[in-house]
Formats: structure tokens, C-alpha cells, sequence
């Protein structure tokens, strides 16, 4: 601590790396990049504690400009490689870089599977509808009909819901923020570094070479109030340019409410957004409300559950108990154990 | 029918210096239990032994059945054991799909005990059967012996009040029982496992004590055994001895290299037959703080050893052909960011699912080649079942020490099967010497060991050591993403170097019986027994055969090119199609010949000797 405490504080600068980097000129990743590298130093950990990992794909080149430890692995493993890593070592504040195809397609069965036992990694899939690295195939959360190199025709496949996906699969903490949303986004990852469990966030990125344009009705300037309700805990669902359009419950479906000027509605008939909510439904319902005709995308933490225990914990609490109650293993035990018999000389 | 219970006599007692016995019955009758119980009571008297396991690969074939028979084969004597035998003493057969499947191996005038209760019309029928073969003459050149196993257990057992069901189940210790007595042989350590094993149930404890006793008074009182064999003691080398199994043979010597390079274990498996007992074993060993982790799938089952690995775990992953398979990609992965790793293929038959209870040798090539692009992986095999647990370790040192991943190539026949083995004292164990790298200064994360060309090991959460690894191309010394052609050609052959180089650690290879001759028999992994059985037998006939038996398959040792010289023959007895045939000719341009057997089963040791003897008298040697 008193060491700690000596050293001057860490800034941007200390974990931005010496290499040179190598995404698209006007690739949402280097907003993405500046984010992390913004919020990295407020989080008061040391530096060396830092692991970024990932898979394959043009987000997965992220750990090279990362000034941490970094693991560029191969594609869709990030999440396993990251559970062994953390398990094995519970102190590291360990990240997991990935994008929609390679979390979501060949990397799917390592992403639930790390979602159900809550790790204690914080994912950060970059969602640009799109491959970019192998120059343009339709992704797993392409919409359907789209053409492509791979779908001159368009394509036949129904695109995943990354986020419910993510919930479906027991997820504790899930989030969405957007590359150009800068505030926005490191307030998210910070929320999510605060997190124990596993955090997995979808940021939506655009790629300016494959799938220009992929968000743009979210991310332009005046479309944008009107097409995003960001998401406060404690606070009612409202959007809009003028903030007097809400959401309310009518039964168990979402309702578009006018707020104000005699219309009927008022703040307190609305929605107040509980990311804490036990109810395994709601947090769903909200991954889903993009695709009801009208209504905006939730951005912000649609479910934050703080009281699962962590896998790495639970791991080594057992071993912990074990130990105590056994004592520590002692390995001519070990050899000695069950029968045994002496051949005399 | 031999059921009339007469007074006891006086027997015959025959001294025999081996027999070889085996249980064989339905999947559902015990047999593997019955089979192992035998092994330790002869195992703790001190007799030498070998099993031979061998279990269909569905749980429960329909009942009676002839894929559902399940069998183990003990072989035990009082001289030294290399097979579990090629040909049967004694043969329990619990009904006549066991019969019909096994008969073939009993040697003529041979035990043969029938459980007569299950050789009804429909047994008879689920055997493909039509006329008992206790009727039309077919046993008479074996000594038969028809017993109401049945009948008997549930006469011994009727006033337990226990269900039909679990009295019914009792009849494989009744036969047990049998066994002992046949081959005087005490029941004290069946009836210690016995009371730990049904612990909670004491109706259970009951049930199979009183049906094993029920047995061996069967055999005291009945006139139909006039004699009981006596098999004296082995002389084995001075010492305290386990009975052990290779796959617990894996796990304890990995266990023991993470206490001795002091690193905690971590473990990724997807269960696999026949490697799974790896992970059940280690995952019994949380007091040495080994973390197992039964991965969703064969890749983060190896991938999430590398990343245990790279934060400073002894990383291991267990697995069999199709996980192997699987894991293809990720070794690539661990070749490239040079992590220590051990890989375990426990080897069965194959392609693909192939026979998954059976053994083989079959992957070596793709163990030594299995990858994309050059990724050599130092390979090594154990021998026998106690070699797993030295082969454990000697794989974890070699990691640690050239940062490297270690594979192991295990087998079924290996996994399984048993021998007495000679408990080591732990300063006899290897030292593991690791080194995390610390050192800020000038630190470069590909700067290498002169000697072993290892890189460092720079763990996260070292200060000052901040740096990136990965599968891309890496820059030499500094492992900075790099393309550049000649740097590309320098670390291919780099990471070649350093796996070569390990040869300073391979011993020489020596060769058993004559060191120079007729014939050189070279094998590996569990082909070791047969041969050794066979080479000791021809060598007793004044032949001229050495035998090399290779634990190290990549790099080999130094002298084998040297060795193969001095024979004017060179023969590799292998369980596949001639895998490292075609390396030794490759590496060596020798002459050698292969004798292959891929039948999912070991050799015999006569299968060898007919070889040898083939071989020699083509030459005019006999």
C-alpha cells in the first residue's frame, strides 16, 4: 500500500503500447481503444494486474495496443483461455476482447459456457453485423436478406440477439453502449469493471470498409434521441427529442406512452428500469425491444445481478475448505495410500 | 449337477509358478469389480501380475447379450510378469454369451466355471445359441465345472430380506468366493473393501460378505474340486509395492511434478474414454490445491490449461484420439507463444469414434505431425503402467524446462491395466526447476536461454513484464507481431532447434538382452510387455535379439541410428499400421520391418515369438 500510494497515479498514456496500430482509417475500434485506455487508470489497479485477451478478427488485434499483459489467441477460445487464466490466478482483472463473429459463431459454446459459471471476466464484444478480417462474409448478428460476398442473394439466416443470447445463457451482467458514444461507453466499462462476475458488453461498432453505415439511424445526431432509450437504474424509461415519450408495462408487453400535454401519461405510469431485477424475464424482455416495430434500443446495463458467486471463487473456497479439513496434501501419503505390501530382502 | 454339499476332505494342493484367469460375464454382473478384487487379494500376497480389462463400450448392452459382455483377465505368478497372458487357465463365465466370446482363449484341458442357472432357451437365444453347449459335448475338452451360481447365492442369501434384484447381484463375489478357495487365497482384503465400499449400507456389507463365503465353503464342500493351486509369492526387488493402474499412475506423477517444481496443477478435460479416470483421480487430489476443470469441449479443455499456463500453472490437458483431434488448433497455439504444457492422449482404436474401450497405437504420427505448418512437440510414452507415473513427471520437467507443451501418448490397454508397483521414495523423485522471469530491465519476451533455447516465463501480474504474446508471427527477441520472411524462416527453425535440442536430456537408448545380433526388436508405449515376454523366451532358446524400448519418440535418442546397425535384422511390433516404422526408416534409412496388429488388443507374446522365429529362419538363424 505505502508503495502504491509513492507512485504517481496512472494516466492514458501508461497503457498505450509501442506498436503501431492497424485498423481501417475511421474503424470505430480506435474509439473503443481510447475508451479502454481512458478508463483503465481510474480503475486503481496496478498496471501488471491488467490481462487483455482475445480471439481472432479485426477487434481481437486489440491486446497488441494494449500496454498490459496481452494474449492474442485463436479464434473463439478467448473465454477459455481466460478461464483458465483467471481461475488459476483469482487477482488478475482479466478482459476478454471479441467480436460478433468470433463470440458468437465459432467461439458461441466457450462464450454461454463462461456466462453460466460467472467467471470473473469482463467481455467487451464489438458487434459490427459483419467479418471484417477475412473482407466481408455475413456475421451471426447480420440482419437476414443481407447481401454479402458470401450472400450475393441475400442471406437465409435469422441473426442472433447477442444480448439475449447472453441472458438466456445465465449472463450476470450485461450491457450495451456504442463506439461513437464516448461518455456513454466508459461509463459503461466502468459499471462492468465494478462487476465481480462475468460482464459481458455489446458495443456497437462500425465498420467503415464492410457495413458502413450499420448503425447509423442509433448514431446520428438528430436520429438518435428518438432511436436509443438509455437505460438509468431507478429511473423510467423515456426518450425522444423531447424527452415525452416513455415506456410502460400493459401486462407483460412494452408500451410507447406520449408523456404530458393532457395525453394521459405521466412519468410515474412509467417503467422504472431495475437492472437489479430478479425476474430473469425482464432483462430479456429488454434485449428484445429493438425488434418491436417503433420502439427504441435500450443502450446502458439492462441486468446487473451482484449476489452470484464467482466461479474462481467458488474454486478456490473448495479447495480452501478441503485443505483445512484434511490438511495439505502430503505426497508420500499419497503414494502410500489404499493397499500396500513390503517385499523383504 | 455338482450341488450335493458332501463333507470336507483332504484335497490335492498343486504348486504352479503362474496362472492366468478370467472373469467374464454380462456388462451388468460385476465383472470388472470381481476381476479387481482378485488382482489386489494376489497383488498383497506378493504374486508378480498383469490384468487385461476389457469392456464393451456401451454401459449396458441388453442383458445377455453378446456386445454386452464385459470380461478381466488376471495374469499372476510367482516370477516376473511382462502380459496378461496370452491364454487362459481359468475361465468363469456367468452365461453363454460370456461362453461363446471368450471359450476360444481357454487352454484345452482348462477350468471352466459355468454359471449353469443362466443357460436357459432364452439365454441360450440372446447368444445366438440353439443347443446348450453343457449338453452337446463341446466343453469335453475342458474340466467343467457347471455350478448354480444363482440358485446358491440366493439359497445363502434368503434370510437377509433382501430384494430379488440385489440378491441376484451378489452372485459374482459368490463366484469370487470360488476363486479364492481354488487358488488359496485369503478373503480378508475383498472383505475390508467390502465393509469401506457398502459402508453406508450394511444390508449390502452383509449380502456380499455372506455370498463370497458362501462360495469358498461351496468349493470346501462339494466333491467336485479335488484340487487348489498354489502360486507362491514373486521375488520381487526389496520394497513397499501398490498395485496400480496407468491412468492413476498419470494423475499421481502429475500431482507429484506440480509439488515438486512447486506450481499448482490445473487440469482441463472433456470426459473421454479411456482418459477420463485421469480427471476423476486428480479431481480426489484438492488437498495438493489440483485444479480440475471438466471443460465444455476437447478445445477449452486445452486452451484453458494454456491460459492457466501462461499465469503460471502447471497447465494439463487429458484426452483420447477425437479430443486429440479437436485440440489440433490450440496446440498450434502453444507451439507458437511457447507455454510449458502437457498433453495426455490416452490412445484408442480408431478413425474417429473407432473403439473407444479398446487400445491402439495410432496416433503417433498425428501426435508428431498432427498440426498446421512446422509445430514440433516433443513426444513421449510410457512403458507400463508404473512408467505413467515417471512419464508424468519427465513430460512436466521437460515443459518447464525447454517452455515448451509435452505430449504423452497413454493407451487403453496402459489406462487400464494393472501391475504391482514399486512405491518410490520421494528422494527419488526428479527436481523441477522453474524460474518466473522478474527482471524488468532489457526484458524481451523472446530473448532465449542459450542453452535450451527456452524464452522466459513471465507471468501477469510481474511488474515492469507488461507484454503481448499470441498465435500471429513474432518478431525474434522482442515477439513483436512481425512478417518479414527471414524472420519467419528464423523462428520455424528455432522452434524446431529447441525441440531437437532436448536430445541432451534423452538418455541413450540401451538395448535389453543382446547388444549386438541377429535381430533388434524396437517398440514403444505398452507394446513393452509382449515383447520383453517374447524376447526373454527366444533368448532362452540361445537366439541372438536385443530389444529397445523407446519412452522418447520425438526427439529420439541420440544413439538409436548407431544401435540399429548392430543387428543384421530390425523388427517394430506396433498396434497400428506402422507409424514409427516408417519414421526410423525415414530418420535412418534402415531396413527395418514392421509386424503391425490392430485388433483394438495387445499382443501376444506368442504372436511375437512366431515373428522372431519366422524372421530368424528365413535367415538361416534356426
Amino acid at each position: 500500500m505505502s508503495t502504491a500510494t509513492l507512485l504517481p497515479p496512472l494516466t492514458k498514456k501508461d497503457f498505450q503500447s509501442d506498436q503501431e496500430i492497424r485498423w481501417c482509417p475511421g474503424c470505430g475500434d480506435y474509439a473503443i481503444l481510447s475508451a479502454v485506455q481512458s478508463v483503465f487508470p481510474e480503475l486503481g489497479i496496478p498496471r501488471e494486474k491488467f490481462v487483455v485477451i482475445s480471439g481472432i478478427g479485426c477487434s481481437s488485434r486489440f491486446p497488441y495496443y494494449m500496454n498490459t499483459f496481452g494474449f492474442h489467441t485463436i479464434h473463439g477460445r478467448a473465454p477459455a483461455v481466460a478461464t483458465g487464466l483467471k481461475v488459476a490466478h483469482p487477482d488478475l482483472e482479466v478482459w476478454v476482447v471479441t467480436g460478433d463473429g468470433d463470440s458468437l459463431s465459432i467461439g458461441g459454446n466457450h462464450t454461454i459456457h463462461m456466462l453460466r459459471r460467472n467467471v470473473g471476466l469482463k467481455v467487451l464484444m464489438f458487434n459490427n453485423r459483419i467479418y471484417g478480417l477475412t473482407k466481408g462474409q455475413f456475421s451471426p448478428t447480420s440482419e437476414i436478406g443481407k447481401k454479402t460476398k458470401s450472400t450475393p442473394f441475400g442471406t437465409t439466416d435469422r441473426p442472433f440477439n447477442p444480448l439475449a443470447l447472453a441472458i438466456g445463457a445465465g449472463a450476470t451482467f450485461v450491457a450495451r453502449s456504442v463506439d461513437v458514444f464516448q461518455q456513454h461507453l466508459k461509463d459503461t466499462l466502468k459499471k462492468s469493471a465494478a462487476h465481480k462476475g462475468s460482464a459481458y458488453i455489446e458495443i456497437l461498432q462500425n465498420c467503415n470498409i464492410f457495413n458502413d453505415h450499420a448503425w447509423e439511424t442509433l448514431t446520428e445526431k438528430d436520429a438518435r434521441t428518438e432511436h436509443i432509450v438509455q437505460l438509468e437504474h431507478g429511473k423510467p424509461l423515456i426518450f425522444g427529442k423531447n424527452r415525452d415519450k416513455g415506456i410502460r408495462m400493459r401486462g407483460f408487453d412494452f408500451e410507447i406512452v406520449t408523456l404530458g400535454n393532457g395525453s394521459g401519461a405521466s412519468e410515474n405510469d412509467l417503467l422504472v428500469h431495475d437492472a437489479q431485477n430478479p425476474n430473469p424475464a425482464y432483462a430479456f424482455g429488454l434485449a428484445h425491444m429493438e425488434e418491436l416495430p417503433g420502439f427504441p434500443t435500450p443502450i446502458g446495463i439492462l441486468r446487473s445481478w451482484e449476489n452470484v458467486p464467482r466461479y474462481e471463487d467458488l474454486i478456490s473456497s473448495q479447495i480452501r475448505d478441503i485443505q483445512a479439513k484434511r490438511g495439505k496434501g502430503d505426497l508420500a501419503k499419497m503414494l502410500h495410500a489404499g493397499d500396500t505390501w513390503e517385499v523383504r530382502a | 449337477m455338482s450341488t450335493t454339499l458332501a463333507p470336507s476332505r483332504v484335497r490335492t494342493r498343486e504348486k504352479l509358478d503362474q496362472a492366468v484367469i478370467r472373469f467374464c460375464g454380462d456388462s451388468g454382473d460385476g465383472m470388472q469389480i470381481t476381476g479387481s478384487q482378485f488382482t489386489n487379494t494376489v497383488a498383497l500376497y506378493g504374486n508378480d501380475l498383469a490384468t487385461l480389462p476389457d469392456y464393451p463400450a456401451e454401459i449396458r448392452a441388453p442383458a445377455g447379450t453378446l456386445p454386452g459382455v464385459s470380461g478381466f483377465q488376471v495374469h499372476f505368478s510367482s516370477h516376473d510378469v511382462y502380459t496378461p497372458g496370452d491364454a487362459v487357465d481359468a475361465l468363469i463365465a456367468m452365461n453363454p454369451a460370456a461362453l461363446k466370446t471368450n471359450l476360444a482363449d481357454l487352454k484345452p484341458n482348462g477350468i471352466l466355471i459355468v454359471n449353469v442357472d443362466d443357460f436357459g432357451e432364452t439365454d441360450l437365444r440372446k447368444a445366438h445359441m440353439t443347443v446348450s453347449p453343457l449338453e452337446d459335448h463341446s466343453l469335453d475338452g475342458y474340466r467343467l465345472f457347471p455350478v448354480e451360481l444363482t440358485k446358491l447365492t440366493r439359497a445363502a442369501l434368503k434370510d437377509l430380506g433382501l430384494d430379488a434384484k440385489s440378491v441376484d447381484r451378489c452372485k459374482n463375489f459368490f463366484a469370487l468366493g470360488m476363486c479364492y478357495w481354488l487358488y488359496n487365497r485369503s478373503m480378508d482384503t475383498t472383505l475390508r473393501w467390502i465393509e469401506d465400499k457398502f459402508k453406508s449400507k450394511p444390508a449390502l456389507v452383509n449380502a456380499n460378505r455372506t455370498a463370497m463365503q458362501a462360495g469358498y465353503s461351496y468349493c470346501e464342500a462339494t466333491e467336485a474340486f479335488q484340487v487348489t493351486y498354489e502360486i507362491p509369492p514373486a521375488k520381487l526387488a526389496p520394497g513397499v509395492y501398490r498395485n496400480i493402474s496407468g491412468n492413476a499412475a498419470l494423475a499421481m506423477g502429475f500431482v507429484a511434478a506440480s509439488q515438486k517444481a512447486g506450481l499448482p496443477l490445473f487440469l482441463g478435460s472433456y470426459p473421454i474414454t479411456p482418459a477420463s479416470d485421469i480427471l476423476h483421480e486428480l479431481s480426489t487430489y484438492k488437498d495438493f490445491g489440483v485444479i480440475t476443470f471438466q471443460a465444455e469441449d476437447e478445445i477449452a479443455a486445452i486452451t484453458s490449461a494454456i491460459g492457466a499456463a501462461y499465469g503460471g500453472a502447471l497447465g494439463l490437458t487429458t484426452t483420447s484420439g477425437p479430443g486429440m483431434a479437436l485440440k489440433t488448433e490450440a496446440l498450434g497455439l502453444a507451439v507458437a507463444v511457447e507455454l510449458p504444457l502437457v498433453i495426455c492422449d490416452v490412445q484408442r482404436g480408431g478413425p474417429s469414434t473407432g473403439l473407444p474401450t479398446k487400445t491402439e497405437q495410432a496416433d503417433l504420427l498425428q501426435a508428431l505431425f498432427g498440426r498446421n505448418s512446422e509445430a514440433p512437440i516433443p513426444v513421449l510414452a510410457p512403458a507400463t503402467p508404473g512408467d505413467c507415473f515417471w512419464i508424468a513427471l519427465e513430460a512436466s520437467r521437460i515443459a518447464i524446462k525447454y517452455m515448451v507443451p509435452v505430449i504423452i501418448l497413454s493407451d487403453g490397454y496402459l489406462a487400464n491395466g494393472a501391475e504391482p508397483w514399486h512405491i518410490p521414495s520421494l528422494a527419488e523423485l526428479p527436481e523441477i526447476p522453474v524460474h518466473f522471469e522478474t527482471n524488468p530491465t532489457d526484458f524481451r519476451p523472446y530473448r532465449r536461454d542459450p542453452q535450451t533455447l527456452a524464452r522466459p516465463w513471465a507471468i501477469p501480474g510481474t511488474p515492469g513484464l507488461e507484454h503481448r504474446i499470441g498465435g500471429i508471427e513474432k518478431q525474434d527477441v522482442t515477439g513483436n507481431v512481425n512478417y518479414e520472411p527471414l524472420n519467419h524462416e528464423r523462428m520455424v527453425r528455432l522452434r524446431a532447434e529447441k525441440v531437437a535440442g532436448i536430445v541432451q536430456d534423452v538418455p541413450d537408448a540401451v538395448a535389453a538382452g543382446d547388444p549386438s545380433g541377429d535381430l533388434l526388436i524396437v517398440g514403444w508405449g505398452s507394446t513393452h510387455g509382449p515383447i520383453t515376454a517374447a524376447v526373454r523366451a527366444q533368448r532362452a532358446k540361445g537366439r541372438k535379439i536385443g530389444h529397445v524400448h523407446l519412452r522418447h519418440l520425438n526427439p529420439l535418442p541420440k544413439n538409436l541410428g548407431e544401435l540399429l546397425g548392430r543387428y543384421d535384422r530390425v523388427l517394430v511390433p506396433e498396434m497400428n499400421m506402422g507409424q514409427l516404422l516408417m519414421l526410423l526408416r525415414a530418420k535412418y534409412l534402415v531396413d527395418a520391418q514392421g509386424f503391425d496388429k490392430i485388433q483394438g488388443k495387445p499382443f501376444k507374446q506368442s504372436e511375437i515369438e512366431r515373428k522372431i522365429e519366422e524372421i530368424l529362419a528365413a535367415d538361416g538363424r534356426i
